[in-house]
């Protein structure tokens, strides 16, 4: 048997190897270092050479330059600053009151058998509501200030945290929990040392959306019931047709987006750098 | 410290998993529980662990933990249990932070369970940079840091290839050489019970009731010898056409499932 191996093989033997067609390639992008940058200047200049060129109205779409000065003159005259820190403690004071209590209900909602059965009944009749529509019930309550705005986007940010965070207590493996219990680790110190670093992902996932629905909710809140902050300007600047003034409303939106977003890169880098 | 089953049966929901299940384990004995597939032996370990509680019977103690026992039921995951934020030290330290020890003593223990299970090198490592073997050494180091009395082991090897079973296994024999600690060993591995246990609980299928209790007749250390491992291989295909027939109506129930 083992002689006529070769024999039954010669023909082929002759014939030349091939290599074997490599199939296993895609379904893993990665994001370029440079590739989203490069395409950003590519639109702006693209956008630019149409403005320049006189290809569209500048009134309906002025060209980045015009936007760039908008800024610089904005930033000069000290209405910028004005704006962006209205827009920024309303920002600021809705989402960390939010937070907070989204935080505290989602733990017990996560925790807690009663707490779960009630709770859980709540968010999913609530949740779905825009939030900006309760902004004219908030401003009879709570009176025409800064009050009924942040109320707004404290709620806004309040059911997206409570659903991030008891999802989060949910995705905790259990085994880790027995695991504690198994050594007669407190409950307390199970929460602490095993339930919230598990949890902790889902709950700065969370925080990227909050960070979004509270950019979005201060920007409506703004445009109906305030006299300063991004969203009053951009509204002001669209009502006078200052689309260059409008725009850079825009770009400072996008820039405070950017940060948050950089922001919570960095506090997952450092909080979750375990993964 | 003994740990006695007493009668224990358990149901989940209309499920029948265990049925009048009574063993005792004595001060520095193994005991190896094995049986079919679905037989309740994880549902019987985490009952004597008191994880859960039994429909029927009870998991009772007798006698007082050895002097500085902080955790005299310990148990050894099949799935390590390891917290991923935490560093191998981390780990090991986690469930001596509430036991109200000194930071010098506590710094103490884990060192010494860190030596002890070969992991001194290793202290400032996460478990995502660690292999399976090592992943379950800290499992036992920290296991090993509350001095059991006894170790409540969850097919702690059936994670692992057979290389690191083996020097994993000569680390278990190693480490109840002296008697000072007891174990429960949960297992599907019948070479593994014959090798480190003093005695074995076959349970039948579900719902699981000891079928027989077999003792090894031989201390751990006499098992090294070429004629010892003759009877002990024998004493594993014994052990084996108890399970055999049992085992094979349990995977088809599971299949069929």
């Amino acid at each position: 048997m083992l002689d006529r191996a070769p024999q039954e093989t010669e023909g082929a033997a002759a014939e030349k190897p091939r290599p074997v067609e490599f199939r296993g390639g895609g379904f893993a992008p990665s994001a370029g270092r440079h590739g989203g940058w490069i395409a950003l200047a590519v639109v702006v200049a693209l956008w630019q050479l149409a403005g320049s060129a006189g290809w569209v109205n500048p009134l309906f779409l002025p060209p980045p330059s015009a936007i760039a000065v908008a800024i610089w003159k904005l930033a000069s005259s000290g209405a910028l600053w004005q704006h962006v820190s209205w827009s920024v403690m309303r920002i600021g004071s809705g989402w960390i009151i939010g937070t907070a209590a989204g935080v505290l209900v989602g733990f017990a909602i996560g925790l807690s058998t009663l707490a779960r059965s009630i709770g859980i009944t709540f968010i999913s009749a609530l949740f779905p509501i825009p939030k900006i529509a309760l902004l004219p019930l908030l401003i009879l309550w709570l009176g025409i200030g800064e009050e009924p705005k942040i109320a707004t986007i404290a709620l806004g940010v309040f059911f997206s945290t409570a659903i991030s965070v008891y999802s989060g207590v949910d995705a905790v493996p259990r085994n880790l929990i027995r695991m504690a219990q198994s050594f007669n680790v407190p409950f307390h110190a199970i929460v602490r040392r095993v339930i919230w670093p598990g949890a902790l992902p889902s709950i700065l996932a969370g925080f990227r959306i909050t960070a979004s629905v509270a950019l979005l909710l201060v920007v409506s809140a703004e445009m109906i019931g305030a006299q300063f902050g991004i969203g009053a300007f951009v509204l002001q600047a669209g009502n006078l047709m200052q689309t260059d003034q409008l725009l850079a409303g825009v770009v400072m939106l996008s820039v405070f987006g950017l940060a948050v977003g950089k922001l919570i890169n960095l506090l997952e880098a450092r909080l979750l750098h375990w993964r | 410290m003994d740990l006695i089953a007493d009668h224990i049966s358990h149901r989940f929901g209309a499920l029948e998993v265990l049925d009048d299940v009574s063993f005792e384990v004595a001060a520095g004995e193994v005991v190896a529980i094995v049986g079919p597939s679905g037989c309740g032996k994880s549902t019987l370990l985490s009952i004597l662990g008191g994880l859960l509680q039994p429909t029927k019977g009870a998991a009772e103690l007798r006698g007082a933990p050895p002097a500085g026992s902080l955790n005299p039921l310990t148990f050894v995951f099949q799935d390590f249990a390891l917290l991923p934020w935490c560093t191998v030290e981390g780990n090991v330290a986690f469930p001596l932070e509430t036991a109200g020890l000194s930071a010098t003593a506590r710094r103490t223990v884990v060192d010494d369970a860190l030596r002890r299970t070969g992991l001194a090198d290793f202290s400032g490592a996460y478990p995502k940079q660690l292999s399976g073997g090592m992943r379950q050494r800290v499992g036992i180091a920290r296991a090993l840091a509350v001095r059991p009395a006894i170790l409540l082991m969850d097919e702690p090897l059936s994670a692992l290839d057979s290389q690191t079973r083996e020097l994993l296994m000569e680390d278990f024999v190693r480490l109840l050489a002296d008697g000072a600690m007891g174990a429960v060993y949960v297992t599907h591995n019948l070479e593994e019970a014959v090798r480190l246990a003093d005695r074995i609980v076959v349970l039948s299928r579900r719902p699981g009731r000891v079928r027989e209790t077999v003792t090894i007749p031989m201390t751990r250390g006499e098992r090294g010898a070429a004629e010892a491992r003759n009877r002990l291989t024998a004493l594993q295909g014994e052990l084996w056409s108890l399970i055999r027939s049992e085992a094979i109506d349990a995977e088809r129930e599971v299949q069929h499932a």
